[in-house]
């Protein structure tokens, strides 16, 4: 079975609250692609990622998402992380009383078959090299799951959960606010580790900072909703440079984006 | 209508006298026989406890031999420093303490080391007029431990009773004393089980005391039977500089009254109390968890975590009382009910008392439902709903399974945790 994934995003709606954030949004990733999602803030880059995750918060009002023939939107949360999807959340949940490692553990396990299960020392093995990676500290596997973490602890330790559970597709919300340049190359390290035909990834963000050190093949931008411009790595450069106003005079639009 | 057991104050008395021990023991049993019927239940919040028939249980416990395959998997390898009492009989005492120090069963320590035992029996901990189930356990004590750690001594390897309770309509009035003089330091893990399916009381009263300088961890794990009814009365006196940590399992599945005060007497005192439970079926439990800070400068913290299913209720009382003259105290208590069913009732009563003005104190409260962002998070790992549950719940019950310091304890209380949420 080949595992090159390839998503499918068509016409999405997404509202919180009876509000609409999302409006009508069309991307498409396959494997050995990585796109960035750059906007202004409030244009709906964060609401996008969730909704694709399955958050209990978000109702998707229209469009679809089909990953590998598959109706995403038909899965229930932990059905879309079986399918190959992985969120590297902007606000990780605390969870009181569970390590880090037994998390990961239970995580890994939850993909193979009973019996199948993987062994403590193949687990062992695996975690230290990749908190070596991402120069976390031995400890922290067995602190409670992100509970005292600071936020940049709690970005690389989702960094770190994708590297464990590798995933086919991975969606990576502002992996990099509040990120030193140390860390944000740290974090870069282990996103291009995972680069390869079976892994796409949708790094969304503010800033071209982050896309110096994993390059996108794509980046798009999104405005009010949707993504209104595509292009290559050059886009992201120009707007680092420039800013959003000319996409804006560009397109003739007139909207809001402060909000 | 309230159907009060009523107490014959004459016959209690003769069971009292039969039970016997020592001249003293036996004049304090007669003492308690005339008092209990005189006393009010203890005081328990939104349950009615009147109906609930301590009293009437044989407190004639047939010895017995041997070791259950239950207390077998609770030994595990730790197989030296144990007391095992069946029926409150001791069945089981292998030590390899420093010089001096005593553990065996209560009723042993009467007769070996009387001194000590009159000392501390329901004199500066619990005192006998508090309420009627203490008084009917001095009256009725049939079984219990003894533990003295002497000055300055500090015993290493966690000392572990496991006592089980297995005569239908029987009745255990367990009475423990632990006592760690001066400086010294101990870690003692207690377990109590039930081996019958037919009624019987558990009334249980223990009393630590920590001496000046000296260090006490508590753990227990109570995990009585459906047709148990159980009162737990646990009460700690803490001298100056000393420290006492309770780690307490409350996973009973029957009726239970449960009691944990400490008395923070002497100044730069500290305490901990760590209590978790699981309700389940149609079990009523009340759990009253309480501080009293008379030294200066003492520190109490209070920490409940409760889980209910089915229709289960439990009330969950924490109080914090600085009292006059303990300035530059410290109260924090916070009490959390997890609720997994539209039938179960927990409630959280945190109580703070203060009766000095430089002091610090705080509790946070809460009853709620699994959290779903929680729920989200670790399902966006791939766990389905069920395993995230559970973990969720694991974690929520974790500080008390991670202060126990015997593994094996540990491991049975993580699997009875896990038979119980399923």
């Amino acid at each position: 079975m080949s595992n090159v994934p390839h998503m499918k995003i068509d016409d999405l709606r997404v509202s919180i609250e009876g509000k609409e954030i999302v409006k009508g949004l069309n991307l498409e990733i396959k494997g050995g692609e990585i796109h960035a999602i750059m906007g202004p803030n409030g244009t709906g880059k964060s609401t996008l990622a969730s909704a694709l995750m399955g958050h209990p918060l978000y109702e998707v009002t229209g469009g679809s998402v089909d990953l590998n023939g598959e109706d995403v939107l038909e899965m229930e949360v932990d059905e879309r992380a079986q399918a190959g999807m992985f969120l590297a959340m902007q606000y990780p949940a605390e969870i009181s009383g569970v390590t880090n490692a037994d998390f990961l553990r239970s995580a890994i396990n939850s993909r193979r078959e009973e019996g199948q299960e993987i062994s403590l020392m193949k687990f062992i093995r695996e975690l230290d090299a990749k908190m070596d990676v991402l120069e976390i500290p031995s400890e922290m596997a067995h602190r409670y799951l992100n509970e005292g973490f600071s936020g940049g602890e709690k970005k690389r330790n989702e960094i770190l959960q994708m590297m464990m559970i590798k995933p086919n597709i991975a969606i990576l919300d502002e992996i990099d606010s509040g990120l030193d340049i140390d860390a944000l190359k740290v974090v870069a390290t282990g996103v291009n580790e995972m680069r390869s035909e079976e892994f796409g990834c949708l790094i969304i963000t503010h800033y071209q900072r982050l896309l110096n050190y994993i390059e996108p093949d794509f980046v798009h931008i999104m405005m009010d909703g949707k993504i209104v411009m595509s292009g290559g790595k050059e886009l992201a450069q120009r707007l680092e440079a420039e800013g959003y106003d000319w996409v804006k005079q560009d397109l003739g639009m007139t909207v809001d984006t402060e909000a | 209508m309230t159907v009060q057991f009523e107490l014959d104050a004459q016959a209690l008395s003769a069971r009292a006298e039969a039970l016997g021990g020592p001249a003293w023991m036996v004049n304090r049993r007669k003492e308690a026989a005339e008092l209990a019927p005189t006393l009010a239940l203890p005081k328990v919040e939104k349950i009615k406890i009147e109906k609930w028939d301590f009293t009437s249980g044989d407190v004639e416990l047939t010895k017995l031999d041997g070791l259950t395959p239950e207390i077998e998997a609770l030994l595990g390898d730790h197989r030296t420093n144990v007391l095992v009492e069946r029926n409150g009989h001791v069945v089981y005492n292998e030590l390899q303490v420093p010089e001096g120090v005593l553990f065996m069963g209560i009723n042993e320590a009467m007769e070996q080391h009387p001194e000590l035992v009159e000392k501390y029996f329901m004199t500066e901990g619990v005192r006998v007029d508090e309420e009627r189930l203490s008084a009917l356990n001095a009256a009725l004590t049939n079984g219990g431990a003894f533990l003295y750690v002497p000055k300055n001594v500090q015993v290493k390897d966690p000392l572990q009773a496991i006592f089980t309770m297995e005569q239908a309509n029987g009745a255990l009035y367990h009475h423990t004393i632990v006592v760690a003089d001066e400086g010294s330091e101990v870690t003692f893990i207690e377990s109590f089980l039930s081996n019958t399916n037919e009624p019987h009381t558990v009334n249980a009263v223990t009393e630590v005391f920590a001496a000046a300088n000296a260090k006490v961890v508590f753990g227990g794990v109570d995990q009585l039977a459906e047709s148990a009814l159980t009162f737990m009365n646990r009460r700690g006196v803490v001298y100056e500089n000393a420290r006492l940590e309770w780690a307490l399992g409350h996973m009973n599945d029957g009726n239970s009254v449960v009691e944990t005060k400490t008395h923070l007497v002497g100044d730069n005192t500290f305490s901990d109390t760590k209590a978790v439970t699981i309700g389940r079926g149609a079990q009523k439990q009340n759990f009253n968890i309480r501080t009293d800070h008379f030294g200066k400068s003492s520190e109490g913290f209070i920490l409940i975590h409760g889980v209910q299913k089915d229709s289960a209720t439990a009330i969950f009382s924490g109080t914090s009382m600085i009292h006059h003259g303990a300035s530059k105290s410290n109260g924090v208590q916070t009490e959390r009910v997890l609720m997994l069913s539209e039938k179960a009732r927990g409630d959280a009563n945190p109580i703070l008392l203060i009766d000095e003005d430089d002091v610090m104190a705080g509790h946070a409260a809460s009853v709620g439902r699994v959290d779903d962002i929680q729920l989200y998070y670790l399902m966006s790992r791939g766990l389905s709903r069920q395993e995230a549950e559970r973990l969720i719940i694991h974690g929520f019950l974790n500080p008390v399974v991670e202060q126990l310091a015997i593994e094996s304890v540990k491991d049975r209380l993580r699997e009875v945790i896990e038979g119980k949420v399923r």
